[in-house]
């Protein structure tokens, strides 16, 4: 019982992580019909951010809220940049070509950050960068203390932290696409991108803060990822990104309840069937999980089923 | 005498690629061996990946967990093999004799695997194809780390270095004939017409699930077949040899040859191989600089150098002689055939 | 043998009922147009024909056999060839190729065969060929046999999709708005070619036109339909005074048009 309780904690801080990083996924998808491959780097990055920005603010030397909170916020800036950057020069102009041509663009998107940030440091000061291949570890930016305990289970302060700021964003978002008037313009730049621009809709601009507001989740999702797990290294994101773009399949591509649900289903059901089998098979369950999804219920557990036109 | 004519013209581009194969192994400097078996092995790789992704128009990223399939299958029976002499025959020979053994069942088995990964996966279009081709690959290997009789994570090695410029120059020939053969055929075009529009082929009566799925058998047995070659060359496999940077790497090539252009697919996996191997010095900006020209290739030039053309409709060599396809622009048919030779057609069955 | 039957087909999207109770049978030689509004279910009728939707009620019949759920290269193997509304060729390949695809279904030989260059394979390439060759030579396109299918004029393209369509073997040919988008000398030509066709072939045709004029010209029969609902069936003279088509679907234009009276109010509907 112990055991499955901490499961159960293990797979749903890990599963939060996934939804962050989905939504990502799903809201660019929505708009674009575009797997951002680069996206999963951008979440590797936003963590090297809250790293650098921990030892220029020197919140890893004296940890504390105002310094958590500022980090964090930069390190959503620096993603929110990075990914408009990524949309206006390596994607827009792919916009009317075809689909695979952006998917390869994306997949070389993501080769330049993870090989990028391999190359060994070309700048010293302030902060040593690039990173290099060699593992580098996220400092505690919070004095949290002693992680929880009831009945036998581990609960790292942290996670609990995490738990809530994921909450907290994924409500915001909620209500930005829901509530307002620029999430109104998202979706029906989604719907039909050409028509949204005819009705007076600046469809680009929908699409650069699309990218800006899921690239700033996912660098949310990084810090919080390594705070809990500190070992960050430029190869980390490639495989969280592709498992979260399966969270976002699994809930129903474009739907951005459906990423949180597939997130936290994805994170769980990764615990469990690696906690009761074999660790070694963590990485192939996503996969699994993507392949019975699309074979049985392509649309996901949120999304709805198109009937292709004749 | 009509039938021997036919098996020759089958087997011509093997009676003519062997002895310039053989040549070449016997005056290349053995420094050379591996590069150019490198290049012979992305040669199959990139024609292989392009039956699917350039004739079909299925994007794959899964090529490599084929070719994991393909290394091991071959490295087990060497492997097996080994210090087993078949009877009546000299060492060499019966080497080569097992090794082809490898190598097909190699074929065999990831044309199986392929079958297996296909029937599901290929009902899927475009990008999601993509992701569960990788994720497909990407089970491969971990199904292959779990194994204990595969080695696990640190694989097989030990292997009989068997491989040599003659076997690669062979099978890449096989591969590319196999291409060229399939582009000019009414199979071939049967995947051309899935790849322009799939409802229309549909419509014409092209079953397209049983089209893609037999392109996708055959394009990963021989990428079974580039990883029983390669196994063999540096005697070891394991599986971080494939994993899916590989099949990005096959992808970029096929991509950069231009999808559906055999020559194509051939220049850029020789070009590629070549130039990543001079890079070799500058290790760590080799990727990177692999990966901006990835993008600016695409920014610039998305349809590849070649397009769906090949090397000779190139102005150039528009001059030289060509391969003809097979009943291509040449008029064969009764140009002035009249209605009531259609009429008569046996497939108009059916009729008052 | 009745070619094709379909027997009271209802396709629902969702809870949009796009095609309800929808009959039809086609005897062979037969030339049956299909028209209605925008939006009344022509071109579902024909999805659910050849087998792009599965209906969700009824049965289709092709020659003596339920073809319900089974794919649209089943059901044009069984004689059912169609072209389509948006002209949907193999854009990128030759005018040939585009024939000789739809030739290949027929075909014996396998991806073996092709590629050890079996004499059975040179053969059957040789009877594809020949066999393209002529219907091309059918609808008027021998000249074009090498042109890329997205470089024809507009006309040669729709010739080209009838080409494409008959080459598959049909015993029935349906036509999805085979005139859209030409003028009018050039309708009245493909009307005659549509007809020639019929005779030649002994096909039977379904088509799907817009234009009144040239349906009711060309058609020995014509069902309309409007919102699903087949609301008359008959020889043309019959719809072109049947009150209730003239209403629902030709509209007060067409009315005036030809200086029709307005048929009284809905109590004159039998």
């Amino acid at each position: 019982m112990t055991e499955f309780l901490q499961h159960l904690v293990n797979g749903l801080s890990l599963g939060t992580i996934y939804a962050l990083i989905a939504l990502g996924y799903t809201m660019v998808y929505g708009v674009l019909k575009l797997i951002n491959f680069a996206h999963g780097d951008v979440y590797m990055v936003g963590a090297f951010a809250g790293y650098y920005l921990g030892s220029v603010t020197g919140t890893d030397r004296a940890p504390g809220m105002v310094g958590a909170a500022l980090v964090t916020l930069g390190a959503m800036a620096i993603c929110g940049a990075l990914g408009y950057l990524i949309e206006r020069f390596a994607y827009r102009p792919l916009r009317n070509r075809a689909r695979l041509t952006a998917l390869i663009t994306a997949i070389g998107v993501s080769f330049l950050l993870e090989y990028g940030f391999q190359l060994s440091p070309m700048i010293r000061s302030p902060v040593e960068f690039p990173p290099g291949p060699s593992p580098r570890f996220f400092p505690a930016l919070l004095e949290l203390g002693e992680p929880l305990t009831f009945l036998g289970v581990t609960v790292p302060r942290i996670d609990l932290l995490g738990l809530a700021v994921a909450l907290v964003l994924m409500t915001g978002l909620q209500l930005i696409v829901y509530r307002t008037r620029f999430g109104m313009a998202m979706r029906a730049a989604s719907f039909d991108p050409q028509v949204a621009g005819l009705m007076g809709i600046p469809v680009n601009r929908i699409i650069s803060w699309t990218f800006v507001l899921g690239s700033a989740l996912a660098a949310a999702a990084g810090i919080i990822n390594a705070s809990s797990r500190p070992k960050i290294e430029p190869l980390f994101g490639l495989m969280s990104g592709l498992k979260a773009f399966v969270a976002a399949v699994l809930g129903g591509i474009g739907s951005v309840p459906g990423a949180m649900v597939g997130g936290l289903v994805l994170g769980l059901t990764e615990e469990y069937v690696a906690g009761y089998t074999s660790s070694q098979y963590r990485d192939a369950i996503a996969f699994t999980v993507l392949i019975l999804v699309l074979l049985v219920r392509p649309e996901g557990l949120f999304g709805r089923a198109t009937v292709e036109k004749v | 005498m009509a039938r021997a004519r036919a098996v020759l013209r089958s087997v011509l581009p093997f009676l003519v690629g062997l002895p310039i194969l053989l040549a070449v192994q016997a005056l290349s400097p053995p420094d050379y061996t591996l590069i150019l078996v490198n290049v012979g092995v992305n040669v199959i790789l990139a024609v292989s990946l392009n039956v699917v992704n350039g004739f079909t128009g299925q994007f794959s990223l899964g090529h490599a967990g084929f070719m994991a399939v393909g290394a091991y299958t071959a490295a087990k029976i060497t492997l097996a093999f080994s210090g087993v002499q078949l009877a009546f025959l000299p060492e060499a020979v019966s080497d080569q004799l097992v090794f082809a053994l490898a190598l097909g069942a190699s074929m065999l088995t990831a044309a199986a695997a392929g079958f297996l990964v296909g029937m599901p996966s290929l009902r899927l279009r475009g990008d999601y194809l993509a992701i569960v081709t990788l994720g497909f690959g990407e089970i491969i290997r971990s199904l292959i780390e779990n194994m204990k009789f595969l080695g696990q994570a640190t694989g097989l090695s030990g292997l009989p270095p068997y491989t040599n410029i003659a076997w690669v120059g062979v099978s890449a020939i096989a591969t590319v004939v196999m291409a060229r053969r399939l582009a000019v055929s009414t199979q071939g075009r049967a995947l051309f017409a899935i790849r322009e529009d799939e409802v229309a082929a549909e419509a014409m009566g092209v079953d397209t699930t049983g089209y893609k799925v037999r392109a996708f058998v055959i394009s990963s047995a021989y990428a079974g077949l580039a990883g029983g070659l390669i196994a063999h060359a540096i005697l070891l496999t394991t599986p971080r040899m494939f994993t899916f940077v590989r099949s990005i790497e096959v992808v970029v090539m096929v991509v950069l040859g231009g999808l559906g252009s055999i020559t194509g697919s051939v220049v850029a996996a020789v070009v590629l191989t070549v130039a990543l191997e001079g890079l070799r010095e500058f290790q760590q900006y080799r990727m990177v600089a692999y990966a901006a020209g990835l993008i600016v290739l695409m920014l610039l030039r998305p349809q590849g150098i070649f397009g769906t053309r090949e090397l000779w409709d190139l102005a150039p060599f528009r001059r030289l002689p060509r391969p003809r396809p097979f009943g291509g622009r040449a008029s064969t048919g009764p140009e002035g055939a009249s209605p009531t030779a259609v009429r008569d057609d046996s497939t108009h069955g059916g009729r008052p | 043998m009745i070619p094709l039957h379909v027997k009271s087909v209802t396709m629902r999207f969702g809870g949009l009922k796009a095609l309800s109770s929808f009959s039809l049978s086609l005897a062979p030689g037969e030339l049956v147009g299909l028209i209605g509004p925008n939006g009344a279910g022509k071109t579902t009728a024909f999805n659910a024909i050849t087998g792009v939707y599965r209906p969700s009620e009824g049965e289709v019949v092709v020659a003596g056999e339920v073809v319900n759920g089974q794919r649209p290269h089943q059901i044009c193997a069984r004689g059912i060839a169609r072209t389509f509304q948006n002209i949907r060729l193999f854009r990128e390949l030759s005018a040939l190729d585009n024939v000789r695809i739809a030739c290949h279904a027929g075909a014996r030989t396998g991806f073996f065969d092709a590629l050890l260059l079996t004499g059975r394979h040179r053969e059957e390439e040789a009877r594809i060929l020949e066999r393209a060759e002529r219907y091309l030579e059918v609808m008027g396109l021998s000249h074009r046999r090498g042109e890329i299918a997205r470089n024809l004029p507009y006309g040669e393209q729709r010739r080209l999709e009838i080409a494409r369509a008959l080459a598959t073997g049909p015993k029935v040919l349906c036509l999805d708005e085979p005139a859209a988008g030409m003028n009018a000398a050039e309708k009245l030509e493909l009307m005659a070619l549509i007809r020639d066709l019929r005779d030649r072939f002994g096909l039977a045709i379904l088509v799907i036109e817009h234009d009144m004029r040239l349906v009711m010209g060309v058609s020995e029969r014509v069902l309309v339909l409007d919102h699903g609902v087949t609301i008359a069936e008959g020889k043309p003279e019959a719809i072109r005074k049947d009150p209730k088509v003239i209403e629902a679907y030709l509209g007060d234009a067409y009315l005036e048009e030809k200086h029709i009276e307005r048929p009284a109010g809905p109590g004159a509907h039998p």
